[in-house]
């Protein structure tokens, strides 16, 4: 009885019944709260790649001290308002899945694969004590090996010096890829130039960047065993960079400082 | 059923039946999440809760499993309980499950939660088994935390973030060896964990797999030759 073709089939199905009813009532019940710790480390993110992020402080007051803003990627304007957004709660990359809101980008420039690129971004301000503008946040993203990358880059006030470079997400291989993540990769990235004579140059090299090369600004290290994902952060750097992305925002900034 | 049987199936997992140092099972995460002290206190609740439950529900329906594919039965109940712990974790300690990343994933596939479910609960009764699971969660545990510490104190010369240590770096006295960060140094560790347990308790000394024979030296061959 106990080894009849019923009862094994029987057997099986309860236990999937009762173990996908567990799962799953743990994973929606659970949701909520996952969702407020993705966006604390979302902001924390933002708040380490412009090297502001104080451990001994809350992320929220830290998170509020910068400002947000829209930009325009067709004319590269700051907006203050966006339709009737919320700039809080605007969400650019939920954005993409619609069409009135984000534009295809041709396959041939889409060299992140990004595949649809809103609109309108959002982005960060942080000022100093003054109020003047010191570091801008930019939200980057694209395709490494298994998936993309979504992170933040802070540019100086220069408009072309990196300040700093965060995922918060991804799915690299770890200890490959996912060395994207690794404190001592990161620290190679302040400094480093972006534009030169309004090009972008900023790459990632295949192994290491010689010591004598002379456009040392423009180059960082490769991600040994990564390169893959190395080619993939110098590609999103090249879009993010380009004219569809935030070069003409860029150049606003610059213009009006 | 008695209270000698739930003792003995809590205490002996710790230093007479260690899964570790024993049975040398779930070797790979003791490897790789103790580097870090306080990582590695989450992975072993993690595990231990995994274990005992485990233990408890395929105890449960233990007459109830067909034997054709009672592995796959365990398998499901295994892998379910692995999901509510890390759904958990990301729920309550978002940090340390971004840290602990695929490890917690993969107690599915630790040797210590499918060989205590084979071994123990699929014969035993239902506490008998959690109790079982439980022990050998903390059998699993205290191996962990001491390679945890040593590896935490002299690779970087904090405990659970703590500075003991003053480094170098900092100004202090410490430099920290770094092998102790990667993980092979924890293969170094346990070795040294299993030396020191096998040389309090001889018992736990395995027989040779093959004898060694003695050296034959260059005569023996001649004689040997001469004789063909």
């Amino acid at each position: 009885m106990k080894e009849s073709v019923l009862r094994t089939l029987l057997v099986a199905f309860t236990i999937c019944l009762v173990c996908s009813l567990v799962v799953s009532y743990t994973a929606v019940g659970l949701r909520d709260l996952q969702n407020e710790n993705k966006l604390n480390d979302e902001r924390k993110k933002i708040l380490q790649s412009a090297n502001m992020f104080n451990p001994s402080l809350s992320i929220e007051s830290q998170f509020e001290q910068l400002e947000m803003k829209y930009v325009d990627f067709s004319s590269g304007k700051v907006l203050d308002t966006y339709k009737d957004f919320a700039i809080e709660t605007y969400n650019q990359i939920s954005t993409t899945r619609n069409p009135l809101l984000s534009t295809k980008i041709p396959a041939s420039e889409d060299i992140a694969i990004i595949k649809n690129r809103e609109n309108v971004g959002k982005f960060y301000i942080s000022r100093d004590k003054n109020g003047e503008l010191d570091k801008i946040i930019l939200p980057i993203r694209g395709y490494g090996l298994w998936g993309t990358l979504f992170g933040y880059i802070s540019i100086e006030n220069d408009f072309n010096t990196v300040a700093g470079l965060e995922f918060y997400s991804h799915k690299e291989t770890p200890g490959l890829g996912a060395e994207v993540d690794n404190p001592k990769w990161k620290a190679l990235w302040p400094g480093k130039k972006i534009y030169k004579d309004d090009v972008v140059r900023l790459s990632v090299l295949k192994g290491q960047v010689p010591s004598d090369a002379n456009d040392i600004m423009y180059k960082v290290d490769g991600l040994s065993g990564a390169t893959l994902t190395s080619r993939g952060v110098t590609n999103m750097i090249t879009y993010w960079f380009g004219d569809s992305g935030y070069s003409k925002l860029l150049s606003e900034l610059n213009y009006e400082s | 059923m008695s209270l000698k049987q739930y003792k003995e199936v809590i205490f002996k997992p710790l230093i007479d039946e260690n899964p570790i140092t024993l049975q040398i099972l779930g070797i790979c995460s003791a490897l790789a999440v103790t580097n870090n002290l306080s990582v590695t206190l989450v992975m072993c609740v993690a595990l231990t809760s995994v274990v005992a439950f485990s233990n408890l529900f395929i105890s449960i329906i233990r007459n109830y499993i067909p034997s054709s594919i009672r592995i796959i039965v365990q398998m499901t109940i295994i892998a379910s309980l692995v999901i509510v712990v890390d759904e958990l974790l990301k729920a309550y300690d978002y940090e340390t499950s971004k840290k602990l990343s695929v490890f917690v994933g993969l107690i599915i596939t630790n040797c210590i939660v499918m060989g205590r479910a084979e071994a123990f609960a699929m014969k035993e009764k239902p506490l008998l088994s959690f109790f079982d699971g439980l022990g050998n969660g903390l059998g699993y545990s205290l191996i962990l935390i001491g390679v945890a510490i040593i590896r935490e104190l002299f690779g970087s010369g904090s405990l659970m973030g703590y500075e003991i240590f003053t480094l170098v770096s900092n100004g202090g006295w410490y430099l920290p060896n770094n092998l102790l960060l990667l993980p092979p140094s924890s293969f170094i560790i346990i070795g040294l964990f299993i030396w020191a347990i096998r040389t309090i308790r001889p018992i736990q000394i395995e027989e040779d797999d093959f004898a060694v024979s003695k050296h034959s030296t260059a005569p023996d061959l001649t004689k040997r030759e001469l004789n063909v």
